[in-house]
């Protein structure tokens, strides 16, 4: 076991932050406080205010589709296609990696964190391409946005979903160059932090969406 | 020295070159100014609008300046339309909370920026952005849309077969309040992120400035309340675009075409426009209240009545704001028990706001209250609070409601309280900080004039639309000439735009004021006003980062006036003990 120890910038500057902004966001200034070191938290508070956004955003999207699922004489449930739930297991799997990324980053085996990340990275994009997949193989079906307010909302919640986790492959996109650059210095750190509660925050939300479709049909 | 050099490097530097420090900005202060001027365009051009519809309501044949002519009805749902976009997303959203919110949180906290400059940054160019979309309806062919600041569906949704501006200009609208909601968001969780994380020394939440609770408060309801009008533009964005019924219910006939949209709802645009239109509301009015309760406090020299109270009615407030929303919609169909319901919650926001009019009056209450411009608008806006909140009883009982719903009583109360009241928290705001903001006073006398034309006119505006609306005058129309019993209430019209035009060119003595002062006013020092909160312990204007690098430290609460065996009758949040 390599255990390199990164050559840590010594006033890293701090990215990464809310939304699904790519990480390198808030670069040139620290979080405007005074006392240095301080501000890491914020970052934290950040995200999770930001997660608040973004659930509110689908609990919006939830009630729509009750609403419009319930009152309507025209709502035909649309099959799941199989390939969501390797999708799923895909997901599952890179919360796992990432959370092998975390601990092997305290421990400071930098081989280990590069490895992990990198295949979480490459889950999250296989999750996005077999989400697009998906779609394929529902228009192949003739199934299209417009077909039925069913299927209008399969793709709305996905589309979201998929969206959002663009945001968070980036992030480990950036994150992985950076671990194979050895440059994950206490910014960086804050990043993949970070970047870690969205990613189980977007894999939290897929679960939900896909029970959504499934027992709300 | 040490600690210092360490504190300096996770600062931004002071940036040099003009399109660093000026427009594209991390600064709070500059963005806060920028947030600032973006209203005062928006809320030029609103009343702009707002003008010639009156000019049409009094003379419906008349021929208007500027190309207008003869005002067709479109033309003027279309003023209507983007007079009340402007004025609520981009003056009354942008204005107190963009703009004060972001210059004085931070140094009323002893913080030295934002919690993310360049999210802040962000926030104000993507609103810039929102604007310009929403400004460039006016110019697509069709022209603006005319379905109304709520766009209630299907007419905002079903295209341009349904009427002129239906068709781009409706998407550029939908699309441009798309792009708000993300810069307000942005912006929201900016001010949450900083009030939690970025209070000086001392600086407990039970210390912090009323303004700050209501910027804080405001925008928790910012940040709850936009992703839900987001969710429901992206569903008209697509209803409109892609083709889907979300909103479209099926079989409509529209200019004797058969639409192929079937079984959406348009109730259901008015459940998610609502939920977030209802705290809207409190966004627009609470950094209000907060600047009133600062400037009664400080002019009355007395500490403010209950400061305890006051934050509890703040988030009281807040709070409830989100269980109300069914009160814009009583006459939909709604079950009566859903309406009591909605009703009696609505009642209930009556308890919060009435304790902090209270609590405002007893602030007052034996005070040596000084005259000054600010203070004059701050008990304005406790004047228009109490009226616009009193119609608001009347409006949130059902069956009061189901009459009054849809006429001038509703535009009178929602002006009051939301329109008018909430401008003068801006007005306020900006007499009592422009010597900090940019180093020199206001002329008080000019400042007063405009008090005065301002407080009277818009009484004389909105008043006589109450009688209005209790005589049955529908709102949203045109003119009342084919319409045969509002023909007797023409006069009232009249009267009411002789009372705009007034009121409205009062205005421009504030636009005047604002240019003179910056250039000619007299020089402001540190604290002209004898306040005691931390922007009032650093130069005018404040220093890039706010302290010079030092940290300020707390010991005590923001309104400590009168204390009668102080040197000064005053105490600084930093003076020690």
């Amino acid at each position: 076991m390599g255990t390199t120890v990164a050559p840590q910038r010594p006033e890293a500057t701090l990215g990464g932050g809310g939304g699904n902004i790519p990480a390198e966001g808030f670069g040139d200034s620290g979080p405007g406080g005074f006392s240095p070191g301080a501000g890491r938290s914020v970052y934290r508070t950040g995200m999770w205010l930001a997660l608040v956004a973004v659930t509110m955003l689908f609990v919006a999207f939830t009630s729509a589709y009750i609403v419009r699922s319930g009152i309507s004489d025209d709502w035909q449930p649309i099959a799941i296609p199989s390939i969501l739930w390797a999708n799923t297991v895909l997901l599952v799997l890179s919360s796992l990696t990432l959370e092998r990324t975390r601990r092997a980053l305290k421990r400071g085996l930098r081989e280990a964190v590069n490895w992990w990340v990198s295949v979480t990275a490459i889950l999250g994009v296989a999750f996005l391409a077999g989400q697009l997949l998906a779609w394929n193989q529902l228009s192949s079906q003739g199934i299209y946005l417009t077909t039925n307010p069913s299927s209008s909302f399969f793709y709305l919640l996905t589309g979201a979903h998929g969206l959002h986790l663009l945001g968070g492959v980036l992030a480990l996109l950036y994150i992985t160059v950076e671990a194979w650059r050895y440059r994950l210095g206490p910014g960086n750190r804050t990043v993949v932090e970070v970047t870690a509660i969205y990613w189980h925050f977007m894999d939290g939300l897929w679960i939900y969406i896909l029970c959504l479709l499934l027992f709300w049909r | 020295m040490a600690e210092a050099a360490a504190s300096a490097a996770v600062h931004h530097e002071a940036p040099q070159g003009f399109i660093r420090k000026y427009i594209f900005s991390y600064d709070h202060k500059i963005i806060g100014i920028q947030y600032y001027l973006l209203a005062l365009v928006a809320v030029f051009v609103g009343m702009g609008l707002s003008l010639f519809m009156r000019l049409r309501l009094a003379w419906p044949n008349a021929e208007l300046p500027f190309g207008v002519g003869v005002m067709t009805p479109e033309t003027y749902l279309a003023l209507m339309t983007m007079h009340g976009t402007l004025m609520v997303f981009f003056v009354l959203t942008t204005a107190p909370q963009g703009g004060f919110g972001n210059y004085f949180l931070p140094i009323q906290i002893g913080a030295a920026d934002m919690a993310f400059p360049f999210l802040n940054m962000l926030s104000f160019w993507v609103t810039f952005l929102a604007l310009l979309v929403m400004l460039a309806a006016f110019f697509v062919t069709g022209g603006a849309p005319i379905s109304g600041w709520t766009a209630y569906p299907p007419l905002s949704a079903v295209g341009e077969v349904a009427g002129p501006g239906l068709g781009t200009g409706q998407t550029l609208w939908i699309v441009s309040l798309a792009i708000f909601c993300g810069g307000a968001l942005m912006s929201a969780l900016n001010f949450i992120a900083t009030t939690l994380d970025m209070r000086a020394k001392g600086m407990s939440l039970m210390r912090m400035p009323l303004t700050v609770w209501t910027w804080f408060v405001t925008a928790i309801l910012g940040l709850l309340a936009f992703a839900v009008l987001l969710a429901g533009g992206v569903l008209l964005i697509l209803d409109r675009t892609a083709g889907t019924s979300f909103f479209i219910p099926g079989g409509l006939v529209i200019s004797e075409q058969i639409l192929s949209h079937k079984g959406g709802s348009p109730l259901l645009w008015q459940h998610l426009f609502w939920f977030f239109g209802h705290p809207e509301v409190y966004i627009a009015i609470l950094p209000g209240m907060g600047v009133t309760s600062q400037i009664l406090s400080t002019f009355a020299r007395k500490p403010i009545f209950g400061y305890r109270a006051m934050v509890y009615a703040i988030l009281g407030i807040g709070f409830l704001g989100f269980f109300v929303w069914g009160h814009h919609m009583f006459i939909s169909g709604m079950s009566p028990y859903s309406a009591i319901a909605f009703s009696v919650l609505t009642m209930a926001i009556g308890v919060p706001s009435a304790i902090k009019t209270f609590n405002w009056l007893g602030t007052l209450w034996g005070g040596s209250i000084r005259f000054t411009t600010p203070m004059l608008y701050a008990i304005g806006f406790v004047s228009l609070f109490v009226t616009g909140g009193l119609t608001g009883i009347f409006l949130g009982q059902p069956a009061l409601d189901l009459y009054f719903h849809d006429t001038y009583f509703v535009v009178g109360h929602f002006h009051m309280i939301m329109g008018v009241a909430a401008i003068f928290g801006i007005f306020a705001a900006t007499y009592y900080w422009f010597p900090k903001m940019f180093g020199r006073m206001m002329n008080d006398t000019m400042g007063k004039v405009h008090f005065c034309f301002t407080f009277i006119g818009v009484y004389a505006i909105f008043m006589p639309m109450h009688f209005l609306g209790m005589a049955g005058h529908p709102r949203r129309y045109p003119d009342t000439t084919s319409v045969d019993f509002l023909a007797a209430l023409d006069p009232v019209h009249l009267f009411i735009t002789i009372a705009a035009i007034i009121t409205i060119s009062a205005q421009f003595l504030f636009l005047i004021n604002l240019l003179w002062s910056y250039f000619r006013g007299a020089k402001a020092d540190i604290n002209p006003w004898h306040s005691t909160t931390l922007e009032w312990t650093v130069s005018s204007p404040p220093p890039h980062d706010n302290f010079g690098g030092k940290e300020p430290i707390v010991y005590r609460g923001a309104y400590e006036y009168g204390k009668p065996d102080a040197p000064e009758d005053y105490v600084m949040q930093t003076a020690p003990d």
